[in-house]
């Protein structure tokens, strides 16, 4: 691993922001919260999903989304889109919005919470 | 008489313009995409153009066009531009703002992304937080370092070891005015400065705490899962103004994928040269290692932590010497919670003055609560300092649970005490939560019913803190039994005249005479509780009732039988079969067999169960 400078470390984030959007992406919220109402079985059954229809899309895992009473989460994120949070997945949820959202391009309203960004300062 | 020629400043050539905001969406992809540098920009134009007293430049709420981020709204026209890029500050001042025209390219179609959705900035739970500690959360993997680093992530240390000098980080830190998030709120920077100074040792230590204890709190554990680089850059930062060498995250062992994230940012940054020998290209040389604390509650008191680290028994010593002066191994050693290092990047990054303009008047900022109990949404929130409890149980938590009554929430965990529902628009503060006679905490905040009853959470939280209590002092250690036992015996209707005046002096004497924060703090529930709630302890005392019917011991269910319609509802759900009775009759509930778990009372759909303590008199 090359060690980094100032001057480096910039342009590794410089490259790394560069690349823009273009498969669909899944994120699964897998804070403690998340894995404990059952994360990881979404997460393999998505993986599964993708492997079986060879789909090329990214699926990512990632910390809890702060509502931890409604995990598991996902959120995903098609390419020109704004993301969409998704809420109390389980494998049944994660097919439907696995063909109507990421291959169809419509989110399933009943299971999302909403789209877009939280706020920051 | 000379008069002097006034003199003509000359005039700046002021286009008239009508009165507009222009809102910059502050949403993490806007962000992301440099929001931030055109808010800088627009400021900056318009001042310049003497427009600024006409034309207002606002943080804008995130719309779903994070696509075409960075997103501005010009208002009152309604107009979104997207992709906006530094360069189109002046064309949209000049053109837009003066000329009234419309920039066809940059413009955003009105019609929202998904029109069957509602913006996330509009969703309950979301709608009143705005992130800082938390910027990263459920968007980066925290396994990668590669994605903290596309998030301008150690963008803060490179700009410390290559631009600023320790003391000027302090100063930073100083001016934003951050104050610890690990309950005390000692102010930060002033913390670093005498550990700095400190002259015991050229040896210093940095400490971050992770031995997050409370009953229902989870915010460190959370932070350390969703972006552990955060902490680990807030850490480097901090050593590098204190002028440590080593630090130390002690984390308890019961969390688990807390530790395994931590490990592995640490080893991550240590590739990368961000820790070890040398950082970035500079001659500062920093380590970190992680403490694995078998979680005894007493060991989050900084000089148990620190015993605990060097291997002895997790037990506190007196202070002064304050662990600023003799630390580990009798090295000055500064010890900072999760949350407070996860501060320090952003304050470096955007500068003090900037954290400093958000929050109260000395509580600067925002704090991250785990919002739990009976409450709709429970999670981890992120709110600015002076949110409101209304705003934070009715907006974010969703209001309270199957729609019950408000009764207190519980702030600070076991050191913390209970604020009545009556107090619900108080800002949430270091300052108005301790006039309250609670405190801040490390930010638990849980949520009680009016099915809650206030002596038994005494006695929970007492009873928590008798088995933590570390027995090294005798004020905790005796007290503590002393004040348990008095309380147990209020809860089972044993409680006699004065007992309430005892617990009063005991919980007194505890507070002011042990030796740590664990004793001198343990009081607060009982306290809390007294003064706001005696009428509950006087109503168990000498009444022998129970008003949330809580207290099984004061409490007996029987049916009413003008009311029972013989629906069997009850005799079904009781698990001891204490209830019988032919459909269509007034049922007989047995009290040698009832072991008053309430489960009729809760099936009965005609009111014909009460739980009525009279009727032990």
């Amino acid at each position: 691993m090359p060690k980094l400078d100032a001057r480096k470390l910039l342009d590794l984030k410089e490259s790394l922001k560069a690349s823009k959007q273009a498969k669909p992406l899944i994120v699964v919220h897998m804070g403690t919260c998340g894995i404990a109402s059952g994360a990881e079985e979404v997460l393999t059954y998505l993986l599964e999903l993708v492997r079986e229809s060879g789909d090329d899309i990214i699926i990512k895992t990632s910390g809890c989304a702060g509502l931890c009473s409604r995990e598991p989460m996902i959120t995903v994120k098609m390419p020109e889109k704004p993301p969409v949070k998704y809420c109390q997945i389980d494998r049944s949820k994660a097919k439907r919005i696995y063909a109507e959202h990421v291959k169809g391009g419509k989110p399933v309203r009943e299971y999302a919470i909403g789209y877009g960004c939280e706020m920051l300062y | 008489m000379i008069r002097k020629a006034k003199h003509k400043t000359p005039r700046k050539t002021k286009a008239k313009v009508a009165s507009k905001t222009i809102n910059i969406c502050h949403g993490t992809s806007c962000i992301e995409a440099g929001s931030g540098q055109l808010e800088v920009a627009f400021e900056a134009a318009l001042r310049h153009k003497s427009l600024s007293a006409d034309v207002k430049v606002r943080p804008g709420r995130c719309m779903g066009y994070c696509h075409v981020a960075p997103v501005l709204t010009i208002e009152p026209d309604g107009v979104t531009y997207g992709n906006v890029k530094l360069s189109d500050v002046e064309r949209i001042i000049d053109k837009h703002v003066i000329g009234g025209k419309i920039l066809k390219d940059l413009l955003v179609p009105a019609e929202p992304a998904y029109p069957s959705l509602q913006p996330l900035s509009r969703a309950g739970f979301f709608e009143k937080q705005v992130l800082i500690v938390m910027r990263n959360r459920g968007r980066i993997d925290p396994e990668s370092i590669e994605d903290y680093i596309a998030n301008d992530g150690y963008q803060a240390l490179a700009k410390a070891v290559s631009e600023m000098e320790p003391e000027q980080v302090i100063d930073e830190v100083k001016r934003a005015d951050l104050r610890g998030r690990g309950g005390a709120g000692f102010p930060t920077g002033l913390k670093w400065e005498i550990c700095r100074r400190s002259k015991t040792s050229e040896t210093k230590y940095i400490v971050c705490n992770a031995d997050e204890g409370d009953p229902g709190a989870f915010m460190d554990r959370s932070l350390l899962e969703s972006d552990p680089h955060a902490v680990v850059e807030g850490m480097i930062l901090g050593a590098y103004a204190i002028g440590a060498s080593h630090g130390f995250v002690y984390v308890r062992e019961e969390y688990p994928i807390a530790l395994e994230r931590i490990v592995g940012a640490i080893e991550a940054a240590r590739d990368y040269g961000l820790l070890g020998e040398g950082i970035l290209g500079s001659d500062f040389s920093f380590d970190i290692s992680v403490v694995r604390g078998a979680g005894a509650f007493v060991c989050g008191e900084e000089t148990a932590l620190m015993a605990s680290i060097e291997g002895k028994d997790g037990r506190p010593r007196p202070r002064p010497p304050f662990p600023a002066e003799r630390g580990l191994w009798g090295c000055p050693t500064n010890i900072n919670n999760v949350e407070t290092w996860a501060n320090v990047p952003p304050i470096i990054l955007k500068g003090g003055e900037w954290y400093a303009s958000i929050g109260t008047a000395k509580s600067k900022g925002t704090k991250v609560f785990s919002l739990v109990g009976k409450v709709k949404n429970t999670g981890l929130i992120e709110v600015p300092m002076g949110t409101t409890l209304r705003e934070i149980i009715y907006d974010i938590g969703g209001g309270v649970l199957r729609d019950r009554k408000l009764k207190a929430v519980q702030t600070g965990g076991p050191s913390g005490g209970c604020i009545p529902a009556s107090l619900i628009d108080l800002p949430v503060d270091y300052e108005e939560l301790s006039k309250a006679g609670s405190i801040m905490g490390s930010g638990g905040l849980i949520v009680m019913d009016e099915d809650t009853c206030m002596v038994d959470v005494a006695r929970y939280f007492v009873r928590f803190l008798e088995e933590e209590s570390c027995g090294k002092c005798t004020p905790c250690r005796e007290g503590l039994t002393r004040m348990r036992q008095i309380l147990d015996r209020i809860v089972e209707g044993k409680g006699k005249k004065g007992d309430i005046e005892l617990l009063e002096a005991l919980a007194k004497v505890v507070k002011d005479a042990s030796l740590c924060g664990l004793g001198a703090t343990a009081p607060n529930p009982v306290l809390s509780t007294l003064k706001y709630f005696r009428d509950e302890y006087e109503a168990h005392v000498y009444r022998k009732r129970c008003p949330a019917k809580v207290c099984k011991a004061l409490i007996v269910y029987r049916v009413i039988p003008e009311k029972c319609t013989g629906c069997q509802r009850c005799v079904r759900a009781c698990p001891v079969g204490a209830i019988s009775g032919p459909r269509a009759q007034p049922h007989n509930l047995d009290q040698s067999l009832c072991i008053k778990c309430g489960a009729c009372y809760e099936v009965c759909k005609f009111d014909a169960i009460a739980g009525d303590a009279i009727y032990v008199e």
